[in-house]
């Protein structure tokens, strides 16, 4: 980034300042609505009022990639979808993660057969792989909070593209 | 076989010559595939059998005469029965006349048909691929000839192997 290259040596500066920006990421990171299969029905259970995900900052799912951060692919994906996935992907704005709900979007679970894509890390890069099929809401929701520990210990200089 | 379904068979035998398979309950009646629409016409106008419930295919390779049994199964609100008929069709250029005609429900099965095994129904109004993607340029997926598909089981002695050949994706 380019706090980095004009402060120069000032470390603790930016020390301080990636705490501070990794914080707003993980207190306000709304997902994309990617429900597939079953793993929706509980990604729906997790933000409903009971396991309620907004307590964690995902106040509301954005259908749009455009305005939204994390991408939870929640159930099995086909080989007919695989393209579409990887599109929404691309059309998210950095920074972005992505969370690979249940056992079908970690290595395609019971399914192994000519038209699912053996997990959706073969399409996308995975940071949090959730088990269950489908994960508990609690679950899903200590897999969320695992992403945001992996996002509190990340620098400036992970989202920089090396040339 | 039900007593319902004696006098139906009857008909079934008489008109089209067919020849008759039974299990438990249940009643199979071969059809040629000439005579299909005919039986499935006298079947619904004549003994009210309104509900083309299932329609499905199997497949008898390396067998290539027939290699196909297409499925009609039929249901009976009325007389609260059901009945099956199997249209053998061979295994080169697989064609069978359509039922949309006589069923509206038969468009969807036989776009299905025609992706799974490749049997073609003429005449049909709609003959687009219905589940598999637009480019898929391999072969039928529900013959017997397709491979299964499948990766290998992950344990311990040869995850590093699969690690290492697995296509994971990059930024």
């Amino acid at each position: 980034m380019g706090v980095e290259q004009k402060l120069g040596n000032m470390g603790i500066v930016t020390t301080k300042l990636e705490d501070l920006v990794n914080w707003s990421r993980t207190n306000a990171m709304w997902p994309m609505l990617f429900g597939l299969a079953c793993c929706a029905i509980e990604m729906m259970a997790a933000q409903a009022s009971q396991y309620d995900m907004s307590r964690f900052g995902m106040e509301l799912m954005r259908a749009s990639p455009r305005q939204s951060d994390l991408m939870i692919v929640a159930g099995r994906v086909s080989r007919k979808m695989a393209p579409v996935l990887r599109r929404l992907y691309d059309q998210m704005p950095e920074p972005k993660w992505v969370i690979a709900m249940g056992d079908c979007a970690s290595c395609t679970g019971v399914f192994n057969n000519y038209s699912l894509v053996q997990g959706v890390d073969e399409v996308v890069p995975v940071d949090v792989y959730v088990a269950g099929c489908p994960p508990r809401p609690e679950a899903l929701i200590h897999g969320v909070v695992t992403l945001y520990e992996k996002v509190k210990g990340e620098k400036f200089l992970d989202r920089v593209e090396q040339k | 076989m039900d007593t319902k379904l004696e006098p139906i068979v009857q008909a079934l035998q008489d008109k089209f010559s067919t020849s008759l398979e039974e299990f438990r309950n249940e009643v199979h009646v071969f059809v040629n595939p000439a005579d299909i629409i005919a039986a499935l016409i006298l079947l619904r106008d004549g003994y009210q059998f309104e509900l083309l419930s299932a329609m499905t295919a199997t497949d008898h390779w390396p067998q290539e005469t027939p290699r196909f049994h297409v499925i009609y199964q039929l249901s009976s609100l009325a007389r609260n029965t059901t009945i099956q008929l199997r249209v053998p069709v061979d295994g080169a250029d697989p064609r069978i006349p359509t039922a949309t005609g006589v069923y509206e429900v038969a468009n969807w099965r036989e776009r299905e048909l025609k992706d799974m095994f490749g049997i073609t129904p003429e005449g049909h109004p709609d003959p687009r691929i219905l589940l598999l993607p637009e480019d898929w340029d391999e072969k039928h997926p529900l013959r017997k000839d397709f491979p299964l598909g499948y990766e290998e089981v992950q344990f311990t002695f040869n995850f590093e192997d699969i690690d290492l050949r697995k296509p994971y994706a990059k930024e």
